[in-house]
C-alpha cells in the first residue's frame, strides 16, 4: 500500500497556507512532519483526512480497497481527544470500535497496553490530561487503519508514555502500517522527513 | 454498517442519560411554560380549554428549540464530529442516529407529558388524546427540521439564538397542522384525518429533507 501526494495546495481564508506539495509514503513508513507554527502541518493532515477540501491537488491511496474512501482507511488524532466525559474509557473505545468495524484489539487489551486498565469504568471525566491523550491513543489500536495521521500525538505525554507510543507506532508499521505525524518534539523511531517552509 | 448505526444511536442516548446530558431540560422548560399560563390567562376554564391545544404545541415547540443546538455542537466541540465524518456509517445515516436518539430524549417526553399537562389547562380527555397524538407525530418533524439549523450553527459559540432565527419559520407549517388537527379532532367542519395526514406528510417530509441537509451542512463546514 502506497499514499500519494500529489501538487497539493491549501488556502484558508483566502491565505495560501502550502502550495505544491508532493510526496509519497511507502507501506511501513513513517512521516515526520515538522516546521514552524502556521505552517499548515495540521491542514495538511485535515486534507489528508479528508475533513478539509484541498484547492489544489490530490491525496489517494494505492493498493487498497478501491471501493473504501480514503477516510476510512485512516485514523486521525488531533488536538482534541474527541471523548466523552460521562463516557469511561471501556464504554468509549466499546463505542468506536463499533462504529468503526474491523476490529484489532479488544478494548480492554488496548487500555491495559496504553495503561489505563485501571480507570477502564471511571467516567473520563476523571482523567487528567495525559491519560485522556492515551486514551485517545488506544483507539488507534482497537481498529485496524492502515495509514495513521496523528497531530502533536505526544502533547501532555510523559517520558514513559512517550515510550510507550513509540512502541505502538513501530508495531504498527512493521504490520505494514503508515504513520504522518506532525510534530515539535523528536521521535525515536526511524522516518522520512518532512519540513514545512516557515513563511515570513 | 446497522451495527455502527445502533452503537451511534446507543451512544448518544446513553449521553443524554447521564449527567450534564440534558435530557430533562426540555421538559422541565415545557412544564414550566405550560404551568404558569393559567396564572397569566386569569381562571377562565372555558377559555383555558379552548386555547389549552395551541398552549400545549406552542410549549412543545419552544421546549424543542432549546435543546437543539447542542445536537452537533458537542460532538463538534470536543473533536468527535471529525471521526464520526471518518467512519464508514454515511453522514446521513450519522445524523439520522444522532436526530432519533435526541428526540427520544427530548421530544418524545413532551408529547407523553402532554395529557398530564393537558389537565392543567382544564382540556377535555378527547382534547388529550388529540394533542397527545399530533405532538408524537409532530415532535420528531421538528427535531429533524432543527437539525438542519443544528449542523450549520455546530461550529459557533451562542449558535442558539441564529439557530432559533433560522428553524422557527420552517417549524410554522408543523405547528399549523398539528393545531388545526387538534382543533378538527374536537369537532368542525373539517374531518380529523384532512390535517392530520398533512402532519404525517411533514413529518416524513421532515425526516428525509433534514437528514439529508443536515448532513450537507456538516460535510461542507470549514473546520
Amino acid at each position: 500500500m502506497r499514499l500519494v501526494v500529489d501538487g497539493l495546495a491549501s488556502i484558508r481564508s483566502g491565505r495560501p497556507v502550502f502550495s505544491n506539495l508532493g510526496f509519497s509514503l511507502n507501506s511501513g513508513a513513517a512521516l515526520a512532519i515538522t516546521g514552524p507554527n502556521g505552517a499548515g502541518k495540521s491542514s495538511l493532515l485535515r486534507i489528508v483526512a479528508g475533513l478539509l477540501p484541498a484547492s489544489e491537488g490530490k491525496v489517494r491511496l494505492e493498493g487498497g480497497d478501491a471501493e473504501t474512501p480514503l477516510a476510512e482507511e485512516a485514523h486521525y488524532l488531533g488536538h482534541r481527544d474527541a471523548l466523552k466525559p460521562a463516557l469511561s474509557p471501556f464504554e468509549t473505545l466499546l463505542f468506536w470500535q463499533s462504529l468503526f468495524g474491523r476490529p484489532l484489539r479488544s478494548p480492554l487489551e488496548a487500555l491495559e497496553t496504553v495503561g489505563l486498565a485501571h480507570a477502564a469504568n471511571l467516567p473520563s471525566a476523571y482523567l487528567s490530561a495525559g491519560q485522556r491523550r492515551r486514551l485517545a491513543l488506544a483507539r488507534l489500536i482497537v481498529t485496524h487503519r492502515p495509514l495513521w495521521l496523528l497531530d502533536e500525538p505526544t502533547s501532555a505525554l510523559d517520558a514513559a508514555s512517550e515510550t510507550m507510543f513509540s512502541a505502538l507506532v513501530i508495531e504498527h508499521l512493521a504490520a505494514g502500517g503508515m504513520a504522518m505525524v506532525a510534530t515539535h518534539a523528536p521521535l525515536d523511531f526511524p522516518c522520512e522527513r518532512l519540513v514545512m517552509g516557515g513563511r515570513p | 454498517m446497522m451495527a455502527a448505526f445502533i452503537a451511534l444511536f446507543r451512544r448518544d442516548l446513553a449521553l443524554a442519560a447521564r449527567i450534564g446530558g440534558g435530557a430533562g431540560v426540555g421538559l422541565v422548560f415545557f412544564l414550566m411554560l405550560v404551568t404558569i399560563m393559567p396564572f397569566a390567562v386569569g381562571p377562565d376554564m372555558a377559555l383555558l380549554a379552548r386555547i389549552g391545544p395551541a398552549i400545549l404545541w406552542v410549549a412543545a415547540l419552544l421546549a424543542t428549540l432549546i435543546g437543539l443546538d447542542r445536537l452537533f455542537q458537542a460532538d463538534d466541540e470536543d473533536g468527535s464530529l471529525d471521526l464520526l465524518r471518518m467512519s464508514p456509517l454515511p453522514l446521513p445515516l450519522v445524523v439520522l442516529a444522532k436526530g432519533l436518539a435526541h428526540w427520544i430524549s427530548t421530544g418524545l417526553p413532551l408529547a407523553l407529558a402532554a395529557p398530564v399537562l393537558g389537565l392543567l389547562l382544564a382540556l377535555e380527555p378527547k382534547a388529550l388524546l388529540a394533542v397527545t397524538v399530533t405532538l408524537l407525530v409532530g415532535t420528531p418533524a421538528l427535531t429533524f427540521i432543527g437539525a438542519i439549523g443544528a449542523a450549520l450553527t455546530a461550529g459557533m459559540r451562542r449558535g442558539g439564538l441564529i439557530l432559533s432565527v433560522l428553524v422557527m419559520p420552517l417549524m410554522i407549517p408543523v405547528l399549523i397542522f398539528g393545531i388545526s388537527a387538534t382543533s378538527a379532532a374536537l369537532g368542525g367542519s373539517i374531518p380529523f384525518m384532512t390535517p392530520f395526514s398533512i402532519l404525517v406528510a411533514l413529518a416524513l417530509f421532515a425526516f428525509v429533507s433534514g437528514t439529508v441537509a443536515a448532513s450537507l451542512a456538516i460535510q461542507n463546514a470549514e473546520g
